[in-house]
């Protein structure tokens, strides 16, 4: 019978290994930070080891130097300039060498320019794409100060030096199901990457940072008054793009809400209201910016279905609640990315790799719609 | 020694011979299973292992349950797409769903979208029944009283109310529980959230009030007896119809420390009724859940019982109120 013991002290000794060293367990100490009424529990815990590794991540780069405003616009100079031609020459130069090192520090700027010189050339994926999204960058500092504030966001913020940032979405049906009759998981039940590797709905993104699924399940009156449809499966949907957020931010359910009545605004810190713009935020980006590039990535750069990369939450936050710890760098670029300018866009069904020389919206040439936005400011 | 008296293991294993149990009375099967001693059961409990009385119901039982088991189990197996490593790796996150809310609470569901649970669901609830019925006939069968089998019985009506009572009340089958180690606690969490939070619901209260009250009736209870074992304390039964110093002194430690004490008999109805109370009240207020109350924080300000906080944030208010929406 000794043989049982052998095989049972085995087996224990497997799972004590796994629960010690399987989980990622924050060591002490941690600091906690009160949040709320005393009383309530409402604390935010922050891990010392996370906090310096994140820190150390979210550090802020210097501008390449400081940029001249005055002289010729870049418009007038170079050819083929449609978002960032009212910028000086100086002012110019330095946002790309700014974005260079943003984005491909090691391909420099053949990264989205032919190697032959000829930067206006639009032939290049990498370039349109950039030029979109200087577009949605100028769009959010402009269009939701109810998220950014005046901090506001750079290339930086989301890209980190990356040519994708490290922390988007695609739709996730991975592994896929044996079809036929059996296998029903309704979406969930595997680890979804997306939703904080819980077991909850793994396209919740897409339910609600894409498509605009209500969020909201509570009801409003004590009894019921069949007003209220919602039932506990959407309720998990509704948890999983909350989870989304925490792991997104590094923070916890209490920073925007008291656990005990989750859907309470009277008792909500303000956190929250900035998290309802954010959340809106992200789907107008997807909607606005990623859907369309679509056809212009190539498959390499698209989910394994086929769809674009999309923004989340931790696309800019990268697991800290103000990205790069609140800095504004954005005060490095004001006249780059602050506001909107040329809000144009091309038709990117038509854009060909290596041939497509100029690829600009119907409309315009480029002083046509600057002069244009002069029009509508004149016109407020 | 401390090692020796303050353990969790039986330190003491006897072994008189193998035994078959008492006659049994006419009309009952044979009971199976060659009986063999287990060393490593012996420190748990008995240290004999078997014969085990199967009968029709428990063979049903176990059939209908094996059943149930494998459906899961096949079903989770192919959400994954038949890859074993995944079923492994995946584990604890897999299951199997009940069919979504536009299907109600048809029996016609295809396969595919909860057609699976609710057949597996069948099969667990014939097991269960029949499992309790053989509690009872066995427990009839030994000339016990029924005790236990209406213990099992508080625990399958919260079972009952989860997968059967209240998706009927709602009318919809995706109200069940999926078959599932995390989903079925993420449903949970996700139910009291969808209803402003269970905390508030006093059936609830009451299940909490009874589950931790027999933890403390476990703890008193076992603690007595343990330190009462080296008086032969252990012997509850005998202790009983005579009580001998252990009992008088296990009476008197609680009578000196807290004024009361419960005696060998009552501690047990105590614990009984304490965990039988815990899945009744418990089933209760998950039945009143979403059918009767849709949202029990709101009903707890209705009635008293949520505890008013200063506003610390005046400023806050929801933002899609005032047409402030995009």
């Amino acid at each position: 019978m000794s043989y049982w013991t052998i095989f049972g002290v085995a087996g224990a000794a497997v799972l004590g290994a796994a629960l010690v060293f399987g989980p990622d367990w924050d060591l002490p100490p941690a600091d906690t930070e009160q949040v709320g009424y005393r009383g309530t529990g409402m604390f935010v815990s922050r891990d010392h080891e996370k906090q310096v590794a994140l820190r150390e991540a979210n550090q802020v780069p210097e501008a390449p130097w400081e940029a001249d405003p005055e002289g010729d616009r870049a418009g007038e100079i170079y050819e083929n300039v449609q978002v960032l031609g009212h910028l000086s020459d100086d002012q110019f130069n330095q946002f790309m060498a700014a974005i260079t090192e943003w984005i491909s520090p090691e391909e420099g700027c053949t990264y989205c320019h032919s190697e032959d010189g000829n930067f206006a050339w639009d032939g290049m994926y990498t370039k349109v794409v950039s030029r979109r999204m200087i577009q949605m960058t100028q769009a959010i500092n402009e269009d939701w100060q109810a998220h950014v504030g005046n901090v506001g966001v750079t290339c930086y913020t989301c890209h980190k030096g990356n040519h994708i940032p490290q922390n988007v979405w695609w739709l996730d049906d991975d592994p896929e199901p044996a079809g036929g009759a059996l296998g029903y998981r309704a979406g969930q039940n595997v680890v979804g990457e997306f939703v904080g590797r819980t077991s909850m709905p793994q396209n919740a993104l897409a339910d609600y940072l894409l498509n605009d699924m209500e969020i909201r399940v509570h009801s409003d009156t004590a009894l019921p008054t069949g007003v209220n449809t919602a039932t506990t499966k959407e309720t998990e949907s509704t948890w999983a793009l909350m989870m989304h957020m925490s792991e997104s931010l590094g923070a916890n359910c209490l920073t925007c809400h008291n656990s005990r009545a989750f859907n309470s605004w009277d008792e909500s810190p303000p956190q929250r209201v900035t998290a309802w713009h954010g959340i809106r935020m992200a789907r107008d980006i997807n909607n606005d910016y990623m859907v369309g590039l679509t056809p212009v990535f190539p498959e390499n750069r698209l989910g394994p279905e086929g769809d674009v990369l999309k923004v989340g939450c931790a696309t800019c936050h990268n697991g800290v609640q103000k990205p790069l710890y609140g800095v504004s760098m954005l005060q490095d670029y004001v006249d780059a990315l602050a506001e909107k300018t040329d809000t144009g866009v091309p038709d990117f069904e038509s854009f060909v790799p290596n041939e497509t020389e100029v690829l600009a919206p119907a409309r315009s040439s480029r002083l046509e719609s600057f002069g244009q936005k002069e029009t509508e400011v004149a016109a407020q | 020694m401390l090692s020796e008296y303050q353990n969790i293991f039986t330190q003491i294993q006897v072994r008189g011979p193998l035994e078959a149990g008492v006659e049994l009375p006419k009309g009952n099967d044979e009971r199976t299973g060659k009986p063999f001693f287990n060393w490593l059961a012996g420190w748990f409990g008995n240290a004999q292992i078997g014969p085990i009385y199967l009968g029709f119901l428990g063979t049903a039982s176990l059939l209908t349950g094996a059943i149930w088991f494998n459906i899961v189990g096949l079903n989770m197996l192919a959400s994954v797409g038949w890859d074993p490593f995944q079923f492994i790796r995946q584990l604890f996150w897999l299951a199997l769903e009940p069919p979504p809310a536009k299907y109600g609470l048809s029996p016609f569901v295809p396969l595919n979208e909860g057609g699976w649970y609710l057949i597996a669901s069948l099969f667990l609830l014939a097991s269960v029944l029949l499992w309790w019925a053989r509690v009872y006939v066995r427990a009839r069968q030994l000339g016990l009283g029924t005790h236990i089998a209406w213990a099992f019985g508080a625990a399958i009506w919260l079972f009952l109310v989860l997968g059967l009572f209240r998706p009927i009340l709602m009318g919809s089958w995706a109200e069940a529980v999926p078959y599932g180690i995390f989903p079925h606690l993420d449903w949970t969490a996700a139910l009291s959230i969808r209803y402003g939070n269970l905390y508030y619901n006093p059936f609830h209260c009451l299940s909490i009030v009874f589950l931790y009250g027999s933890v403390l009736l476990f703890a008193m209870h076992g603690g007595t007896i343990l330190a009462v074992t080296r008086y032969g304390g252990e012997r509850e039964l005998e202790q009983i119809t005579d009580r001998g110093t252990a009992s008088e002194r296990a009476a008197l430690f609680w009578r000196w420390t807290m004024g009361f004490n419960a005696t060998m008999e009552s501690i047990h109805r105590w614990a009984w009724w304490f965990a039988v109370l815990t899945p009744i009240t418990g089933g209760i207020g998950i039945l009143l859940t979403g059918t009767v109350v849709d949202n029990w924080y709101l009903w707890g300000i209705k009635h008293g019982i949520v505890a008013p906080l200063p506003d610390l944030w005046p400023g806050v208010v929801d933002p899609a109120m005032g047409g402030s929406g995009q």
